[in-house]
């Protein structure tokens, strides 16, 4: 269980190429979630709505470590997943919206994003909600002797539900090819983790199932990746489960509608300090990987993108009114109810 | 067609469709080396082995979850609840998530899963291993309930709910399990969200599922032998989706209905039966319908507390007299 420490930047030319290729990713979920905030309070997104702001570096780094093959099960704060493991940005923004693009067909909001596609299975809002669902994953993965991994996200909040112990406790007896990975952004919603957590370092509670575990800097998008690599490999060539935990910080409240009135400044300028959007940038530039200017290009390019995408939701229509009843069953059956709300149950006088 | 109890079907009828299809496989909790708390998984561990056959850890939630993410790659968990009671500490994955996976992600995964579990009381389990808390489930829409009350229906609804695309809640009755029957060969499912009407009568509608099913009938041959009474039964077989219209086509012939059920009245199956019953049948209507349900406590362990608790076949006979009698209609078939 060892603590992975910062390595020092990469200075090949590959390996500068690859943080600039991360550094363009994280700046699309800063840009994209920084745009969503903004569509929230000109009420065009509904809803709780958690972003992932302050998180990037361990967003994009998880999902450099898992391939297309692998399968993903994200908590709410699934918008930076959902771009960076390959969905549509017009697709996503258009699922905030509501809209029938949407990748949940406007069925399940910011908190749902999920597409088969690209194996996301789920951003859920249940706290807690993904672990037994990825192990059933994992389980079927197993069973079919597959070579995929399961990754499943949670918050540090998370480790004191019983879903979690539980789970990872099965996860150990039965051989799961999973990944579990403890975001710890240090609060639940103003909760902080020693408030809540009677082992505040959480990923030894992984002992306890006998599981491999290691904690992270989460603002450090290489180190993330490396050691969610080594967790990963651990999934795959060993049917192990293991579990990561990323410590990083929350940019802002807890969902976009939160002040945070409940963080000091002191807290709140210690975060912002280890941004790890600006560290990259700087630590970049320092190395000479590249120049403030070109940075600034890729950040006009993410702009166009994010701002295609809010074009694209913009003008993605409601889903119909008819479609109601279109997703209630898989396998249609005789008398299911499908009634308006003035709708009676049978016609009247018949 | 063979005789044989509403143990011997299910277990037959697991084993079949694990012949059958590979992707059906089991979990609970002490399924397999125990071989069920009710036996039904007797030998399939040694027939199928603990790949297919898998013991849980006591932790309703981690496995009933794991169920509903391995049947989101498509295999077919039929999961094994030891009793209903303890579905509850299940309910997040099942009203959470089973219910809500193929809707709130448009359509994209569906969850073909089952989850076995019997309700009842009446064996002195005392409160909180008595109760019938089905309604939950039915209550919720994306969930299926299945309540098979004969063998032939255990065999033919499990059947269906192993083959259908959805969650399925298929509820068992501990009371039922030594019940026999006659269930027809071959593999043929039943449709889930059909009644049966499986006593044709002409004076009032006996609505019923599960165990009270049973009550039904046997009060049904009771009123018609002792006192020329003719009750139709309707086993209404599936509680998600309800087959209102076979209930309304058999309220317009007999006029009247009285509805028994496991479950507490306030709020239970039965109001929903009533209140269809009332959308679709007023006209038709004599007298108001009326409830057999357990009395509104936690139910005691003490024998004499227990029964005078649990709704008995005395309890609906003296209802149907009532219900008759409200209209004047008793003397009709009472000659
Ligand atoms: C079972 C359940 N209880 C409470 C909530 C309300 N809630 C939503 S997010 C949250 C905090 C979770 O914190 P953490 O796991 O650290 O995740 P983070 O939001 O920091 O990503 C709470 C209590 C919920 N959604 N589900
Ligand atoms: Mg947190």
């Amino acid at each position: 269980m060892a603590t992975t420490s910062r390595k020092r930047p990469a200075r090949s030319a590959k390996n500068a190429e690859e943080l600039l290729g991360y550094y363009r990713q994280m700046l699309l979920v800063r840009r994209f979630e920084e745009r969503t905030a903004q569509a929230y309070t000109e009420a065009k997104i509904g809803g709780y709505c958690h972003l992932n702001l302050g998180e990037e570096a361990t967003v994009v780094g998880l999902m450099a470590a898992i391939e297309e093959r692998d399968y993903l099960f994200t908590n709410y704060r699934d918008h930076g997943y959902a771009l960076i493991r390959g969905m549509d940005p017009g697709r996503v923004m258009a699922e905030l919206y509501g809209r029938q693009d949407g990748v949940s067909k406007g069925w399940g909001g910011s908190m749902h994003l999920f597409d088969t596609d690209v194996r996301q299975l789920g951003g859920y809002g249940i706290v807690g909600g993904q672990l037994p669902l990825a192990a059933g994953a994992a389980l079927a993965v197993s069973y079919r002797d597959g070579d995929e991994v399961v990754m499943c996200q949670m918050g540090d909040g998370t480790t004191n539900i019983g879903a979690f112990h539980e789970t990872l406790n099965i996860a150990t007896l039965w051989d799961l090819p999973i990944v579990f990975v403890v975001v710890n952004n240090r609060l639940g919603m103003g909760t902080t983790v020693e408030m809540s957590s009677a082992e505040p370092e959480l990923y030894k509670r992984a002992s306890s199932y006998r599981m491999e575990s290691a904690r992270v800097d989460g603002n450090d998008v290489i180190a993330v990746r490396d050691a969610a690599k080594v967790a990963v490999e651990r999934a795959r060539e060993e049917q192990r489960p293991y579990l990561l935990e990323t410590v990083s910080g929350r940019l802002r409240g807890h969902s976009v509608v939160d002040p945070a009135a409940y963080r000091s400044k002191e807290e709140v300028d210690e975060v912002r300090a280890q941004d790890p959007v600006a560290g990259l940038h700087d630590r970049l530039v320092a190395d000479g990987a590249a120049t403030a200017e070109g940075l600034a290009e890729i950040d006009a390019d993410v702009h166009r993108i994010v701002k295609a995408a809010v074009e694209f939701a913009e003008k993605s229509p409601a889903p119909e009114v008819s479609s109601l009843f279109d997703y209630t069953y898989a396998s249609p059956v005789p008398n299911d109810s499908r009634r308006l709300p003035a709708d009676p149950l049978f016609p009247v006088g018949a | 067609m063979a005789v044989m109890s509403y143990r011997q079907a299910l277990h037959d009828t697991l084993r079949a469709e694990m012949l059958r299809d590979p992707d059906v496989f089991l979990m609970g909790e002490e399924i397999g080396r125990f071989e069920g708390s009710y036996k039904i998984t007797a030998g399939l561990l040694d027939e199928f082995g603990p790949k297919r056959v898998r013991d849980t850890p006591i932790a309703e939630e981690g496995f009933t979850g794991a169920a509903v993410g391995a049947a989101m790659l498509g295999l077919r968990p039929v999961v094994e609840i030891m009793t209903i009671n303890f579905s509850l500490l299940a309910l997040d994955q099942i009203v959470n998530h089973a219910a809500k996976i193929y809707g709130m992600f448009g359509g994209q995964r569906s969850v073909p899963m089952v989850i076995r579990t019997p309700g009842g009381g009446g064996q002195q389990l005392a409160a909180t291993h008595s109760q019938n808390v089905e309604l939950f489930y039915a209550f919720t829409p994306g969930l299926k309930v299945v309540a098979p009350s004969s063998p032939a229906d255990a065999k033919a609804l499990l059947i269906a709910s192993i083959r259908d695309n959805d969650p399925v809640l298929f509820l068992e009755n501990l009371a039922l399990y030594n019940t026999k029957g006659e269930v027809p060969d071959g593999d043929e499912p039943a449709e889930i969200g059909r009644a049966a009407v499986t006593r044709e009568g002409t004076d009032i509608t006996l609505v019923a599922y599960s165990r009270m099913a049973h009550v039904a009938l046997q009060v049904a041959e009771k009123l018609a032998a002792d006192e020329g009474i003719s009750a139709e039964v309707v086993d209404l077989r599936s509680l998600r989706p309800l087959d209102r219209p076979t209930i309304i086509e058999s309220v317009k012939k007999t006029s009247c209905a009285v509805v028994l059920e496991d479950d507490w009245l306030t709020y239970g199956i039965g109001a929903e039966v009533a209140a269809s019953i009332s959308d679709g049948a007023f006209d038709y209507l004599d007298a108001p319908v009326r409830r057999v349900a357990m009395a509104e406590v936690p139910l005691p362990y003490a024998k004499p507390l227990e029964l005078a608790a649990l709704p008995s076949a005395n309890d609906v006979v003296t209802v149907v007299h009532q219900t008759l009698d409200a209209v004047g209609r008793r003397s009709v078939g009472a000659h």
